[in-house]
């Protein structure tokens, strides 16, 4: 009896280990695998030219996407200085100031942001920004973009600052720091390495976006100067040669998804770096 | 109680007295009163829940008063009602009168009453800033404009810890150790020169060679600052503290001179707690 529940306890301790096991390495190897996809698809069309030239007209080979990249630095810049201000606040408003009944509503609404599906975001910004001027702007791409960045960034930033103990706050305001005060001087501060993280991860998640771009900022072949005329953009790029009928596009289809990947890395990876080398103080 | 009453510090005899940068301003007509603190018919609610009950007590000036009780008798609570710190609690609610040097603290700017009584709390809760910073905080939001790098020495020489950190200024104040870390803490009151320190259970969370280290400075800072402290622990109390007062269940039972208390207590609830038959 003993026996028989000892072996069945020790193989469904096997079981389960592998079962979790399986399933972790699956989330690593699905990154690996689309990241070794890319490479192989898309690392031979990737040159300086890619990240030099505009598009070469259709019939031609080769050209690049320069315009695109800066397109989508370009449009993540505009929804950063949309978005990220406003989560913020929202954020310390929840995590500090906010009742109980009010942070609910607002909590779940930003929760409802969240799950809005992206091109009904785009729409949305369409309707806004597009249809009065009549035309397709940058700013319209930035606005959508600014608009899906909101609602990561209330959620991390109130995560992070709840994560700060009650007792630094209690700690500045016995020595008469005010409320707002305490905030930004001690809580903000504390919790500013995770609350860049988030932001980072925000950002990270709409340059990767095209439902909302694409009656928004719409895209373009060439350079588009200033903030009010359509503009090209990684994943519109991606998104349009790949569904075009020449193998030329969709090779460059492909070094557009690896460039677009490894940026993100790229920024996630600079983030990291630079938090854990200002990072000794934050570490309790 | 193995080692119960030690008598006198050791350390406290070869303190050189202690210069002051400023004199603490006692204002108003008590100006020769010996009372820091008056307090009548304290009344302490937390939403409907009552916490302290018709409390009088004097905290005298330049003494180390000690609360003493079992956990959740409202000495803590108490504490935090002599600087106003339970109002960053929703739904509290304070009755009856606190004078500090004849002023009612209720009708006094928060911020003002906070750099006059400063706290201590229970954990060492430095900012996860340098040590220098630390102790500079309560200046800088206090407006104060001048030579801070002589302000924050004298604060940390007065907390004891300026040999041990004057070279790691600009290190990490979480780089110090437990008991550094709440005597930086102390420090950091001290910076804002308070007339009154309140101490919430500052030694729980350190070894016993710290703890003596926190109240051999106590001993070193009385005459400067008046000390209201909040232990659990007996011999704290009886070592360290010039008057006692005991508390149970939100009410105070007894308050009178350490030695006397601890010696002859006069209710047989204080006798009971002071010997360890309940808390």
């Amino acid at each position: 009896m003993n026996r028989a529940l000892l072996i069945w306890r020790k193989s469904l301790n096997v079981v389960m280990l592998t079962l979790t096991g399986v399933a972790a390495l699956s989330v690593v190897s699905v990154l690996f695998l689309i990241l070794g996809y890319l490479i192989w698809h898309g690392g031979a069309s990737l040159s300086w030219n890619f990240f030099t030239q505009l598009p070469k007209p259709v019939g031609e080979t080769g050209g690049g996407m320069a315009n695109a990249i800066v397109g989508s630095l370009k449009l993540l810049l505009l929804a950063a200085v949309i978005g990220l201000p406003v989560g913020l606040m929202a954020g310390v408003y929840l995590a500090e100031f906010g009742g109980q009944t009010f942070s609910f509503v607002i909590r779940y609404t930003t929760d409802l942001l969240n799950g809005v599906p992206s091109i009904v975001i785009g729409i949305f910004a369409y309707s806004l920004v597009v249809l009065p001027v009549k035309h397709f702007s940058t700013l319209a791409g930035g606005f959508a973009l600014g608009i899906m960045v909101i609602p990561i960034t209330v959620r991390s930033t109130e995560e992070f600052l709840r994560a700060i103990p009650g007792t630094l706050r209690e700690g500045a305001m016995a020595l008469g720091a005010s409320k707002w005060k305490t905030i930004a001087t001690v809580v903000l501060p504390a919790a500013s390495g995770g609350i860049l993280t988030g932001m980072l991860l925000a950002l990270a998640r709409v340059a990767g976006e095209t439902a909302p771009l694409l009656f928004t900022a719409f895209s373009n072949r060439f350079w588009s100067p200033g903030w009010s005329q359509p503009i090209a953009s990684l994943p519109v790029m991606i998104y349009t040669y790949a569904i075009a009928p020449y193998d030329d596009w969709h090779r460059q289809a492909w070094a557009a998804g690896l460039v677009l990947l490894g940026l993100v890395l790229l920024a996630n990876l600079g983030c990291r770096l630079a938090l854990n080398r200002g990072g000794n103080v934050r570490s309790v | 109680m193995a080692s119960a009453t030690q008598g006198k510090h050791p350390a406290a005899e070869r303190i050189a007295p202690e210069v002051r940068m400023t004199e603490p301003t006692p204002t108003g007509s008590e100006k020769d009163s010996p009372l820091r603190f008056k307090i009548s018919n304290l009344d302490v609610f937390y939403g409907p829940k009552q916490a302290v009950f018709g409390l009088n007590l004097n905290i005298p000036k330049s003494k180390i008063t000690a609360l003493i009780g079992p956990s959740g008798c409202g000495k803590s609570t108490f504490l935090r009602t002599l600087n106003r710190m339970n109002e960053t609690i929703r739904n509290t609610r304070v009755e009856g009168e606190i004078l500090l040097d004849g002023q009612h603290i209720h009708g006094m700017d928060v911020v003002g009453l906070r750099r006059r009584v400063g706290m201590v709390f229970q954990r060492p809760n430095p900012f996860p800033k340098s040590i220098y910073e630390n102790v500079a905080y309560g200046l800088r939001v206090n407006g104060f404009k001048g030579r801070l790098d002589d302000l924050v020495e004298h604060s940390l020489r007065r907390a004891a810890l300026w040999e041990e950190v004057k070279d790691y200024l600009k290190k990490s104040a979480f780089a110090l150790s437990g008991g550094q870390q709440q005597r930086l803490c102390i420090a950091r009151a001290l910076a804002v020169d308070p007339e009154v320190l309140l101490l919430d259970e500052p030694c729980s969370a350190l070894d016993p060679v710290t703890t003596a280290k926190i109240e051999e400075l106590m001993f070193q800072l009385k005459d400067s600052c008046t000390m209201a402290i909040v232990t659990h622990n007996m011999q704290q109390a009886a070592r360290a503290s010039d008057f006692t007062a005991f508390m149970l269940d939100g009410k105070l039972i007894e308050h009178s001179e350490t030695s006397k208390l601890f010696t002859t207590p006069t209710d047989p609830r204080t006798e009971a707690y002071i010997t360890g038959r309940f808390g």
